[in-house]
C-alpha cells in the first residue's frame, strides 16, 4: 500500500495527463492533488468538454482508462460500469437483451464535429442531459441507483447501490448527477435499464401556427396514450448565419422536408400502437391536419437525429439549452419567431436554441427567465464573449451550492470554475 | 418505552423555557405555541410508537415567513428543531427531544395552485398525499405515489421520506414526481427549488432534499407532477405452492420486459390473516400469492396478462384469477391494504420492517426470516412490493411484554443486515429515522457516513436541525463536525463509533 501509494505520488509529479485504471489510484492521485493543492480537470471522453467553462489547471485526470461493465444483470434491470465506458458499447450490450437506456442520452457529437459520440457513462450522469422522453420516464438522474466515487479529499465514498426503492441517507446520485465533475470523480456507476418497446411508430403534423402548436403539445401531455416524445421542428430561418441543416437532419422518405412540423411517437407492440394511434386522431382531430406516418425504421431514424442535435451540426453559432414550463411554449415560439434557428423536445418543456455569434444573447436569455425557465449556454461562438453567465443560477441557490461544493472538495480542486465562476 | 441514545440533553435551553416561549409567541399567534404537558403530549411520537419523548414547546406556524423568523430565532439561540408532518413516519424521523422545539406543519393545509397546463399542483406541505388526487380527479389526472398512509400522510412528510408505494414500480418514488419545492434552512433563509420545470438549474439540490429527513431544511411548499389516469387498468390475484415459486415468477415477469403497475407478494401468514379479517376471496391453498396489476390500453394489458398467466404457469401457479371489473379489481387490493390491521387481530402489537432486495433474492430473503423468526420464537406475516423488491415484514409481538420487545428489535435488525448482505439496502420507503440509525455502518463505511454528515455541516452548521436522526450518534461528529481519520488511526480511538 505504501509503495502505491509512493507510486502514484511519483507519477502525480512526472505528468500533467493523468489516466488512472483503478478506483484506487484515483483517489491515490487526488490526495497527492488535495496535499498539494494542484486543480485537476476531470473529464472522460471530452464529447462533452465544450459544455461549460474552460477548466484551467496543470493537472488533468482522463477517466478514459477505467472502463468496462462491472456487473450487468439484465433481470434485476441494472447495469453497474465503470465511469470511461462509453455509452454507445453499454447500448449494444443492453440491445442483446432488448434493454436499453430509456432516458436517451443527448449525443453531442453531430455538434462538436459532425459525428455521433454519446461520450462516457461517468460524462452522462455528471451532466444530465436527458432525450425526447424526458416527461414521460425522467432524466439521467432518475436512473441513477447508485454510484462510487472520490471526493476532492481523495476519500473513497459511494451512496444508493442497485435497487429502485433506498432511502437511506441523502440521495447522492441524484446531487452528482449533473454536477460537471464539480463533486466527485465518479469510479462507478450503476444505472437502471428497461425492457425496449417491440415498436414505434411517429406521426408528423405539418403545421405551424405557435397557438396550434401549443395545444398539440398539452394534447399529447394530456392523453393517456403514453406518447414517449413530441417534438416541433419549425421552418430555418432565411438568414445566411445558419447553415441549413433541417432537409439533410430529417431526411426520411415519408417525411416532406418542406415547412415546419410537429411529431409525437408512439411505443409498444404494434396493436396496442394501433389502438393508441386511433385514439389519438381522435383527441387531436388529425383529419384535418397533413400529416404522415414514420415506420419503425424512419421513426427510429428521426429520433437519433432528434437526441442528437443533427439540426444543428457543426454550428458555429451559440447554441443555447433553455427549459421552460410547457404552458410557455407558445410565448416561446412567438418570441422567437424566425429570427432563430430552435426546434422544441419535451412536449414544449425543451427549447433548443441557435443564436449567431453577433445577436443578442441577453434578449434570448431575458425570455427565458420571464417565462419561468432556465437556459445553459451550450455551444459558445468564437465571438462569446463571457459576460453572461454560462449556467443560470439565483444567489440562494448559489450559496447553498457552494457550500455543498465545498463538503465535497474543501479546497475547490475538482473542475474548479466548470459551471460557476467563484466555485 | 424502548431505549435509545438521544443527543445529550441542553439543560441551559430547557432552564430557559419560558422564556423561549414568550419568544416564539412574537413569531406566530400566541394559540400557535404550546407548552403545556397536555397540549405537547400528542407530539410526543410518531407512528413508530414504541418511542416517545417528550419536546420543550411545539410551534404551529401558518407561513414560510414565520417559519422563517421561528427558525432564525432558534438558530441564533442554539435551540434545536424538529419538523413535524402528519406524524405518520414508520422510522421516528420525527421523534422530539427534550430542549428541542417541535415544528408542526399541520397549517400548512392548503393546495395552492391546481395547474392543469403543466400537469402539476403547488400544494403546502400540510396536505394529504390522497387530497392531491382528490383535488384533480374530476380531470381524470391523479398523483402517482400512493404510500399505504396516503390518506392521513402528509406531502411534506413525503418528500422528507421520499415515499413510494404500491406503484412506484412503474411510476417512481416521490423524488421522480415532484417539480419543486420551497424550503427554509435552518438560519431562516427561505429558499426556491425547481419550479414548474422537468429539470432545474445547477445541482440537483431536489433530489438532495427528497429523503433527507428533515435533517436539511424545513419544506414549505411542494410542487407535484400529477398524471392522466390509464385507460385500463386490471389486476390479477396468482396462488403459488411454494416461496421459490412466487419469487421466480416476479423475476421472469420482469425479466419479460414487462413493467406492471404494481406487483406485491404475500405469504401464507398474511394470507391467512387478511381473509379472515376482510374476506377478499383469496386463495387458501397457495402458500404465497401475488397481485399483478397493469395499466395502459385495453389490448396491450389484455395481451400482457396473456404473457403474465403463461409466465405464472411456467412457475407452476395453482391459481390464476383475472379482475373482470373494477369492483373485482379493487375487491383484490382490499386484502393487501388490510394487512396491518389484519395483523393487528392477530396479535397485540405488530412491528413492521421496511428493506429492500435484488428482486432475486426474494424467496432467500423469506427464507431467512422464517428462520430468524424460529430463532426469535416470534411470529411473522410478509407483505412484499415485490416488483421492487421492498419488503414489509411485519414481526407479530406483544409490546407489554419488554424482553419480547426488545427480541423483536432484534429480529428486525437481523432482517435488514440480511437484506444488505443481499445486496439490498436499509430502507425502501420509511426511511432511517432513529430506528435504524444504528444499523447504517452495515451499509457505509466511515467514508460515506462522514461525507454526508459534511454536507448536513454545511447547510447546518450547529447540527440543530432533527439531530440524532440517520446518522449513528458519533458524539465526535455532533461535536466537532468532522472526525479526523490520520492513517487510519483516529484521534480518540476508544470512543464508541456507531
Amino acid at each position: 500500500m505504501f509503495t502505491e501509494e509512493k507510486k502514484n505520488s511519483q507519477i502525480f509529479q512526472d505528468s500533467n495527463h493523468l489516466s488512472p485504471t483503478s478506483e484506487l489510484e484515483v483517489s491515490e492521485l487526488i490526495k497527492e492533488a488535495y496535499k498539494k493543492k494542484f486543480p485537476i480537470d476531470i473529464h472522460g471522453s471530452n464529447s462533452k468538454k465544450f459544455i461549460g467553462y474552460n477548466v484551467q489547471t496543470a493537472k488533468s485526470l482522463d477517466f478514459s482508462s477505467l472502463s468496462g461493465v462491472i456487473e450487468y444483470l439484465p433481470e434485476e434491470l441494472y447495469i453497474k460500469v465503470k465511469p470511461g465506458t462509453l455509452i454507445k458499447d453499454i447500448e449494444n450490450i443492453l440491445e442483446k437483451n432488448n434493454q436499453e437506456l430509456s432516458f436517451e442520452p443527448t449525443d453531442f457529437g453531430y455538434l462538436k464535429d459532425g459525428k455521433s459520440n454519446k461520450g462516457t457513462a461517468g460524462g452522462c450522469v455528471s451532466c444530465n442531459f436527458a432525450g425526447s422522453r424526458r416527461f414521460k420516464v425522467g432524466s439521467v438522474r432518475d436512473f441513477i441507483l447508485g454510484f462510487r466515487g472520490v471526493n476532492g479529499k481523495g476519500d473513497i465514498i459511494k451512496s444508493g447501490g442497485t435497487v429502485v426503492k433506498n432511502v437511506t441517507g441523502y440521495d447522492l446520485s441524484k446531487l452528482v448527477s449533473g454536477s460537471f465533475g464539480t463533486l466527485v470523480a465518479l469510479t462507478e456507476v450503476t444505472l437502471k435499464i428497461s425492457a425496449k418497446k417491440p415498436s414505434q411508430n411517429t406521426i408528423i403534423i405539418y403545421e405551424k401556427d405557435p397557438k396550434i402548436i401549443s395545444d398539440l403539445f398539452n394534447m399529447v401531455l394530456s392523453s393517456s396514450n403514453e406518447i414517449s416524445g413530441a417534438v416541433f421542428v419549425p421552418d430555418e430561418p432565411k438568414s445566411k448565419k445558419f447553415t441549413p441543416n433541417k432537409s439533410k437532419a430529417f431526411k426520411l422518405n415519408d417525411l416532406d422536408q418542406e415547412g415546419a412540423f410537429f411529431a409525437f411517437r408512439i411505443e409498444g407492440d404494434q396493436n396496442s400502437i394501433k389502438e393508441r394511434i386511433k385514439d389519438i386522431s381522435n383527441e387531436m382531430d388529425l383529419k384535418n391536419y397533413k400529416t404522415s406516418n414514420l415506420d419503425i425504421y424512419q421513426s427510429d431514424l428521426f429520433w437519433k437525429s432528434i437526441n442528437s442535435l443533427q439540426l444543428f451540426s457543426e454550428t458555429k453559432n451559440n447554441l443555447l439549452r433553455a427549459v421552460v414550463p410547457p404552458s410557455k411554449s407558445e410565448k416561446m415560439m412567438s418570441f422567437l419567431k424566425n429570427k432563430y434557428r430552435y426546434f422544441i423536445d419535451w412536449s414544449g418543456a425543451l427549447f433548443w436554441i441557435e443564436v449567431p455569434g453577433d445577436q443578442n444573447i441577453k434578449e434570448v436569455k431575458n425570455t427565458i427567465i420571464q417565462n419561468d425557465g432556465y437556459v445553459t449556454i451550450i455551444k459558445k461562438s468564437e465571438d462569446f464573449e463571457f459576460t453572461e453567465k454560462l449556467f443560470t443560477i439565483d444567489d440562494t441557490k448559489l450559496m447553498i451550492s457552494k457550500k455543498i461544493k465545498k463538503s465535497f472538495d474543501p479546497r475547490g480542486l475538482l473542475n474548479p470554475g466548470k459551471m460557476y465562476k467563484d466555485f | 418505552m424502548s431505549e435509545i441514545a438521544l443527543p445529550s440533553v441542553d439543560s441551559t435551553i430547557v432552564s430557559k423555557k419560558d422564556l423561549i416561549v414568550n419568544n416564539l409567541k412574537q413569531f406566530t399567534d400566541k394559540k400557535n405555541v404550546l407548552s403545556e404537558l397536555d397540549e405537547i403530549r400528542p407530539y410526543e411520537t410518531d407512528a413508530l410508537a414504541a418511542y416517545k419523548n417528550l419536546p420543550l414547546a411545539v410551534v404551529l406556524p401558518e407561513n414560510t415567513q414565520e417559519v422563517s423568523e421561528i427558525l432564525k430565532f432558534c438558530h441564533k439561540e442554539n435551540i434545536k428543531v424538529i419538523p413535524r408532518g402528519a406524524g405518520t413516519g414508520l422510522s421516528g424521523g420525527a421523534l422530539p427531544l427534550n430542549d428541542a422545539i417541535l415544528l408542526g406543519l399541520g397549517k400548512f393545509n392548503k393546495i395552492l395552485d391546481i395547474d392543469f397546463d403543466n400537469k402539476c399542483v403547488v400544494t403546502q406541505p400540510g396536505v394529504t398525499n390522497l387530497s392531491i388526487t382528490h383535488a384533480v380527479k374530476h380531470k381524470g389526472y391523479y398523483y402517482a405515489p400512493d404510500p399505504s398512509s396516503q390518506l392521513a400522510c402528509s406531502i411534506g412528510g413525503n418528500v422528507a421520506e421520499n415515499s413510494g408505494g404500491v406503484h412506484s414500480l412503474k411510476y417512481g418514488t416521490t423524488t421522480n414526481n415532484i417539480l419543486g419545492v420551497e424550503m427554509v434552512m435552518m438560519d431562516g433563509t427561505i429558499c426556491r427549488i425547481g419550479g414548474k420545470t422537468l429539470d432545474q438549474e445547477g445541482y440537483d439540490l431536489l433530489g438532495l432534499i427528497c429523503g433527507s429527513e428533515g435533517l436539511l431544511g424545513v419544506i414549505t411548499e411542494v410542487t407535484v407532477k400529477i398524471l392522466k389516469n390509464p385507460q385500463t387498468v386490471k389486476a390479477a390475484l396468482i396462488g403459488f405452492p411454494t416461496i421459490e415459486d412466487g419469487g421466480n415468477c416476479v423475476t421472469d415477469i420482469i425479466s419479460n420486459g414487462i413493467t406492471p403497475a404494481g406487483m406485491e407478494i404475500m405469504d401464507k401468514a398474511l394470507i391467512d390473516a387478511t381473509e379472515k379479517f376482510v374476506h377478499a376471496g383469496y386463495p387458501m391453498d397457495a402458500e404465497v400469492l401475488m397481485i399483478v396489476e397493469l395499466d395502459g390500453t385495453k389490448s396491450e394489458v389484455e395481451e400482457l396478462f396473456k404473457q403474465i398467466k403463461q409466465i405464472a404457469e411456467k412457475n407452476k401457479s395453482n391459481s390464476f384469477k383475472l379482475s373482470k371489473n373494477e369492483k373485482e379489481r379493487l375487491g383484490f387490493w382490499s386484502g393487501r391494504k388490510a394487512a396491518f390491521p389484519a395483523c393487528g387481530a392477530m396479535a397485540p402489537d405488530y412491528y413492521c420492517m421496511d428493506g429492500t432486495i435484488p428482486r432475486g433474492k426474494l424467496s432467500e430473503i423469506l427464507k431467512e426470516i422464517s428462520r430468524l423468526s424460529k430463532k426469535y420464537n416470534l411470529g411473522v406475516a410478509n407483505g412484499f412490493h415485490a416488483g421492487d423488491g421492498n419488503l414489509h415484514p411485519l414481526i407479530l409481538f406483544d409490546g407489554s411484554n419488554k424482553e419480547e420487545l426488545r427480541r423483536t428489535e432484534e429480529f428486525g435488525a437481523e432482517i435488514l443486515k440480511a437484506c444488505v448482505r443481499m445486496g439490498g439496502a436499509l430502507s425502501g420507503e420509511h426511511g432511517i429515522g432513529i430506528e435504524k440509525r444504528e444499523l447504517m455502518c452495515e451499509a457505509f463505511n466511515d467514508n460515506d457516513i462522514q461525507q454526508q454528515i459534511n454536507i448536513k455541516m454545511s447547510l447546518d452548521e450547529k447540527n440543530l436541525l432533527n439531530p440524532g436522526k440517520v446518522y449513528p450518534i458519533l458524539r465526535k461528529c455532533a461535536e466537532e463536525g468532522r472526525v479526523h481519520v490520520h492513517r487510519g488511526e483516529e484521534k480518540f480511538p476508544d470512543l464508541p463509533r456507531f
